[in-house]
């Protein structure tokens, strides 16, 4: 070949691997809609949305911690606690508690259940320099027991009207769920591409050394992320509650892991440094088209874990040899 | 059988946006010393990684002995009798020196069906290569105490334990002292008697003419010339090198000194350096000279906020600061430039703006929202980078595709955008080709003549002494000398650094 040729076709391979994973996700639309007959239709697309908009909201969380380079496994437990505890302020009858209103009680005191955990993720992470895995394995852990003694492991249950709308209104055919999801991911695109504070991040999921040098504040920084991932799992939990009217210290098994698949096929690196929200959103609705088109498709469940196991490793592999220099 | 140990024919090898080989050729013969110089991104590294298998050529030759070879995976080039050694190193910091230099063929003793590692027969084996090479070390020390420049001298004994036909050593001296450098010297002298091809890579002149026979210089991934180094003169080399005349390579300017700025009074760090006390004045280069370990980093790193003051005092414009972070460091108008530029300087994966701009970041948050202001992001990005000559496909580059020189100039360019009134520069131009040093010589004279304060840690003496108004000696963590620039000469610092 030439070398214009070969130039030409390193071009193509540059603008593919960009587009890629984007790429993937129509095809996989396409796929579906032509394989079954109610995929592509507006009821399914809102289910779809309503159904991955929690993860989502934990996803974006996550996606932030990973580019600082740690990790976050204790969402799927915080969404637990958080729900029991915004349930059980949000309970019917209920007098209103601290003279305010109680969906407004419920809500602050859910996010603030995020809010505590996060920062007591990121000290343990900054301050002691334990691994993230373990700091969250215990959050993760201590959470759920919380939940669990909390309520005794009762659903809680018989919640107000106004505070079930937050999770179940509907803005025209779009569930509210959704909006905050979108809401979420464009506050977080801002966050990481225009503030100080995204630019620090992907400085210190970089190159920590390198950050500190600079005059990076690479603890507090570190105790930012973890409290916002933690405080948008609480929130989900929160909405959780609302949308299936109870509480639930069993809620959000293993969300954590979704949630973490879900930005890992979108592209951000466990290296750290490396990742962007487009990435995390699409690699979200990867996985819940997936996981939906399956289920329409009549593939039994047990089958459906085993494609989305191959998916998320392939997805790196894939991803890596992008980088490949040989 | 031929003449040559390596051929290399009309080799070429092209990534993404970069044409890194053009048809070069190469050829070492048997018991010659043959150096490959060029500036940063010239190619030579990345026809290194050719020959080792870790890049496959996209059209050209090696031969091997006369034979063409063809090179999928390390593992054959060292099974071929091609062995390197590698300017990073990178040392399983767990294991003992011993297994760092059998990994992947240690001495096996079987029991029936079973195999095991055998220790014994290792630990012998590492001694007589030790005893045989003159080194001093402990094949069972856990390798990650050993100090940089015995982790070095292991890696040396480790290729040479090959029994390599052709050794390739990529910079082996960058943290060696000058008689670890002897002691090498020695070893190269000996492995050519025995008929060994040896590819040396280095930026440092006067190395290769000590020990090189022939040299093949590089220029943009294209081969420039092949000479005998017996009939060329340093000023040819450097022609040949960056194809131009090099102006100066120390453009000292003489600046007249203001007021002290920083006044430091019998600072120590506890287990580091003790007692260190000298003044730094406005438009001064302030010299650190001394052997590896002798503390001079430490030093800077104190004064940065980045180790703890155990007593002393720090003084600036008379006022005493206390630095206990690199922000607080920042603020008092301080910037550093770390030594190791890989791992506390640059962010790899990071853009070049991103590097330019992360120790300045706060200076670009807008009112009211709070958020970064792109457009002079931009343009201070490109205004620094412009002006310290950074060559990079863009700014949008991930910096760890830019050749040592160029990302060098990205670091200065991050902490000349704080706006430092006294910077400290910790070996500058370490792994840097001789025309980008020569540039950042020119800057930091620059910066110095603006009326800027410079602290310059550098190992080697034609640098310090070249570029500095005054140098401070230390050994091993004290302070033996400080000496007037009309003062200094080579053998008078390296007395002091060794404190004979």
């Amino acid at each position: 070949m030439t070398k214009r040729g070969i130039l030409m076709k390193n071009r193509l391979v540059q603008i593919l691997n960009k587009y890629s994973l984007y790429l993937v996700l129509v095809l996989l639309v396409l796929f579906f809609s032509i394989a079954t007959e109610g995929f592509f239709t507006v009821p399914n697309a809102m289910s779809m949305l309503t159904s991955w908009s929690i993860k989502g909201l934990i996803a974006l969380g996550v996606g932030m911690v990973i580019i600082s380079r740690g990790i976050d496994l204790s969402s799927g437990s915080v969404v637990a606690l958080a729900s029991v505890v915004a349930a059980s302020f949000a309970q019917n009858p209920e007098v209103s508690k601290f003279g305010m209103p109680p969906v407004f009680v419920a809500v602050v005191l859910a996010s603030l259940v995020g809010v505590v955990i996060g920062a007591c993720n990121g000290a343990f992470v900054a301050y002691t320099k334990i691994p993230p895995f373990i700091a969250t394995l215990g959050a993760m852990t201590v959470a759920r027991g919380l939940a669990l003694m909390y309520t005794k492991g009762f659903p809680v249950s018989q919640l107000r009207e106004d505070f079930m709308i937050l999770g179940r209104a509907m803005v025209g055919p779009v569930p509210l769920l959704a909006i905050y999801f979108l809401v979420a991911a464009g506050a977080v695109w801002v966050i990481l591409n225009h503030t100080a504070f995204g630019k620090n991040i992907y400085a210190i999921g970089g190159n920590e050394n390198a950050a500190r040098v600079s005059g990076v504040s690479v603890e507090l920084n570190l105790v930012a992320v973890y409290t916002i991932a933690a405080f948008l799992a609480a929130f989900g939990g929160m909405l959780m509650a609302a949308r299936t009217a109870a509480g639930n210290a069993t809620y959000g098994n293993m969300y954590e892991l979704d949630a973490i698949a879900a930005v890992t096929v979108g592209g951000i690196s466990h290296s750290g440094g490396l990742g962007t929200v487009s990435g995390m959103v699409a690699g979200i609705m990867i996985l819940a088209v997936v996981e939906n088109g399956l289920i329409l498709l009549g593939v039994s469940p047990y089958l459906q874990q085993v494609v989305k196991g191959c998916i998320i490793v392939g997805a790196v592999i894939y991803d890596m040899s992008k980088h490949k220099r040989r | 059988m031929s003449d040559y140990t390596l051929e290399v024919e009309n080799l070429s090898k092209a990534f993404p946006g970069v044409q890194a080989l053009d048809g070069v050729s190469l050829r070492v013969r048997p018991g010659h010393v043959h150096a490959v110089m060029g500036e940063n991104g010239a190619g030579k590294s990345t026809l290194m990684k050719c020959l080792l298998g870790l890049y496959r050529p996209d059209s050209g030759r090696i031969l091997f002995k006369g034979e063409e070879l063809r090179i999928p995976h390390p593992s054959v080039a060292l099974a071929k009798g091609i062995a390197m050694i590698h300017q990073e190193l990178n040392p399983v910091a767990e294991r003992p020196v011993m297994e760092n230099i059998w990994l992947g063929r240690f001495p096996r003793r079987r029991f029936g069906p079973l195999s095991f590692v055998d220790a014994e027969a290792m630990h012998v084996r590492t001694r007589a290569i030790f005893e045989d090479l003159e080194l001093n070390l402990d094949p069972r020390e856990r390798a990650g105490n050993l100090t940089v420049a015995k982790m070095q001298m292991m890696e040396i004994a480790k290729a040479v334990s090959y029994n390599s036909e052709l050794l390739i050593m990529d910079e082996p001296t960058s943290s060696l002292t000058e008689t670890e450098i002897a002691q090498l010297f020695k070893i190269i002298r000996r492995l050519r008697s025995q008929g060994v091809a040896i590819i040396y890579i280095s930026h440092k002149m006067e190395e290769i003419f000590r020990i090189c026979d022939e040299v093949t210089v590089l220029r943009d991934g294209k081969f420039v010339g092949e000479r005998d180094v017996a009939s060329l003169t340093i000023e040819e080399l450097i022609r040949m090198m960056v194809g131009r005349e090099l102006t100066s390579l120390f453009p000292k300017q003489d600046v007249p000194l203001g007021d002290v700025r920083l006044r430091v009074e019998g600072l120590s760090s506890p287990g580091a350096f003790e007692n260190v006390t000298f003044d730094l004045r406005r438009g001064e280069i302030l010299g650190f000279a001394g052997l590896v370990g002798a503390g001079r980093t430490e030093l800077m790193e104190t004064l940065f906020g980045l180790r703890p003051i155990s007593s002393g005092r720090v003084l600036i414009d008379g006022g005493e600061i206390r630095i206990r972070s690199p922000r607080d460091a920042k603020r008092a108008g301080l910037a550093f430039l770390t030594e190791d530029r890989r791992s506390t300087g640059i962010i790899g994966v990071g853009s070049v703006t991103d590097n330019t701009i992360i120790a300045n970041l706060l200076s670009y948050v807008k009112k009211p929202l709070r958020l970064l202001d792109f457009a002079r992001i931009r343009t201070d990005t490109r205004e620094y980078n412009e002006r310290l000559r950074t060559r990079t496909p863009s700014y949008e580059t991930r910096i760890q595709n830019l050749s040592g020189g160029n990302q060098q100039k990205v670091l200065v360019a991050r902490w000349l955008l704080t706006r430092p009134d006294i910077l400290i520069l910790d070996e500058p131009t370490r792994g840097i080709d001789v025309g980008a040093k020569a540039e950042i010589h020119a800057i930091i004279s620059e910066l110095a003549a603006e009326g800027n304060s410079i602290l310059l840690v550098s190992s080697e003496l034609p640098e310090i002494l070249g570029m500095s108004d005054r140098i401070v000696v230390m050994h091993e963590g004290r302070q033996t000398a400080i000496l007037e620039r009309k003062d200094a000469s080579q053998e008078l610092v390296m007395k002091y650094a060794t404190a004979v």
